[in-house]
């Protein structure tokens, strides 16, 4: 397999780096942009930002983000949030992300997965789903960040969007967001073996052990994280020391 | 003096603009262009590629930078293919069919194996970073663009569910490993280099690769 990938989140509202708890109750950490290029110097492999609001009042501010970011930042973005229409897609990818995170507009018009990845490639649609725990090893998934209820099972939805056309997953488990409890395995695992693409799993992050976990028994490709980074619990090169101590593969710099 | 002219290849299809934005944070001058006269007429030409194979060799036909490219190839100026402007060099691809490339060098551009060599399943395409690796047959890094690199294993970042397959080992400049197998990640022949990772996405080593790309 290849080299995890360690992933640092940006959720954004307005001008702002922000940090909830299950994507609410925000507080603000600061200037995006500060944060993102002390992240790429320490050795983030990619970035994700993710436009809170975006999808709630059907608008999109963060180019001006990215396109700032773009001309610092030299690995890979990925940006989610208020994203509706292929034009929006090309859009943000002339600001400077490298793929889109889809989940609201998708869930309302499943055709847009397949528009996306013929018009821009596979490799730039990411499909986000946002996971609420219905019972044991069931979960729905929601919208509008962990807002409104879809009815949607989160297992079926991720194989039919593969089937679509997204190459690759962002999970993230709205019960773990922003709580350091770890990451929701089972919920990783199930959708890892679901589907033959790249699985990013968010929400939970809290120690090292939470990312080895993910990693190995969830069979996770990528793990994104906020909270660990924003706070300063630990830096990003304390996090890859450790998961090389750890065994994990990642990147050495 | 090294000549910071680069002219970057646009065929319609790659999201040019970060191809773009790494060269001039190296401080080259960048000049998109859509036709072959500027192709025939650059210093230095950068090919770069995202998409479907048969896709973009359309694409690269229809505005007859084919041969163009060959040409370009055949004159002593650098060239650098990026992903797909790499596995386009080659004589043919196997993605959704067998199409056929500019045969600049000799090989075939395959599938990522879906299993390690210990039969499990891999996730394919291949997404993220892998240390390069000198090729089987050994290359002296010294000699090459990645010169500075002599003696490491520098990490770029790859997305890809194809590789080409140099049919001359010579022509092979770097491998990475993924779930085991060799898989090429660059070439690099008289004039010519090509790299199956993308070096505007992989952070200092990749801003090394283009300075060095630069310097040639």
């Amino acid at each position: 397999m290849g080299n995890l990938r360690i992933i640092p989140r940006l959720d954004i509202k307005g001008p702002n780096l922000i940090k909830g708890i299950h994507l609410e109750g925000l507080r603000v950490i600061g200037d995006p942009q500060e944060y993102a290029i002390r992240y790429a110097e320490l050795g983030a492999d990619e970035l994700l930002y993710i436009d809170i609001v975006a999808s709630l009042y059907g608008r999109n501010n963060l180019s001006d983000i990215i396109r700032r970011a773009a001309d610092k930042v030299f690995v890979p973005i990925t940006v989610g949030g208020g994203i509706r229409s292929v034009d929006d897609v090309r859009h943000i990818l002339r600001s400077g992300a490298d793929k889109v995170a889809i989940n609201t507009a998708a869930i309302a018009r499943p055709e847009l997965i397949s528009e996306i990845s013929r018009m821009f490639g596979s490799q730039a649609m990411v499909l986000s789903i946002e996971a609420k725990s219905q019972g044991p090893s069931r979960w729905e998934a929601y919208t509008d960040n962990g807002r409104e209820r879809t009815g949607v099972d989160v297992i079926e939805w991720v194989k039919r969007g593969v089937e679509l056309g997204a190459g690759e997953i962002l999970i993230t488990s709205i019960d773990r967001e922003g709580t350091r409890k770890g990451y929701d395995i089972d919920l990783i695992r199930q959708v890892s073996q679901a589907v033959p693409v790249p699985v990013i799993a968010s929400g939970g992050m809290g120690t090292i052990a939470h990312m080895v976990e993910a990693a190995v028994a969830g069979q996770a490709d990528a793990v994104a994280m906020a909270d660990i980074l924003h706070y300063k619990r630990m830096s990003l090169d304390e996090i890859r020391e450790a998961a090389l101590a750890a065994n994990l593969p990642v990147r050495k710099i | 003096m090294s000549n910071l002219n680069i002219t970057l290849l646009d065929y319609g299809m790659a999201n040019l603009l970060n191809v773009a934005r790494a060269f001039e944070h190296c401080g080259a001058t960048v000049k998109i262009v859509d036709n072959v006269e500027s192709v025939a007429s650059a210093d230095r030409l950068v090919v770069p590629g995202v998409g479907a194979f048969e896709q973009v060799l359309n694409e690269i036909r229809s505005r007859h930078f084919d041969e163009a490219i060959r040409n370009f190839c055949k004159s002593s100026k650098p060239l650098m293919g990026i992903c797909v402007g790499m596995q386009m060099l080659f004589e043919g691809s196997e993605e959704f069919g067998t199409h056929a490339g500019l045969g600049v060098m000799p090989g075939t551009v395959r599938e990522v194996p879906k299993l390690t060599v210990d039969g499990l399943a891999q996730r394919v395409p291949h997404i993220g970073w892998s240390h390069l690796v000198e090729p089987e047959y050994g290359r002296d890094w010294g000699s090459t663009l990645l010169k500075p690199f002599v003696g490491q294993n520098p990490a770029f970042y790859f997305v890809h569910s194809f590789s080409a397959q140099p049919e001359k080992p010579e022509d092979r400049l770097a491998d990475c490993m993924y779930g085991g197998h060799r898989i090429c990640a660059a070439v690099q022949r008289d004039n010519v280099v090509a790299t199956q990772f993308h070096p505007e996405r992989s952070g200092e080593a990749g801003l090394t690769l283009i300075r060095e790309f630069l310097k040639w």
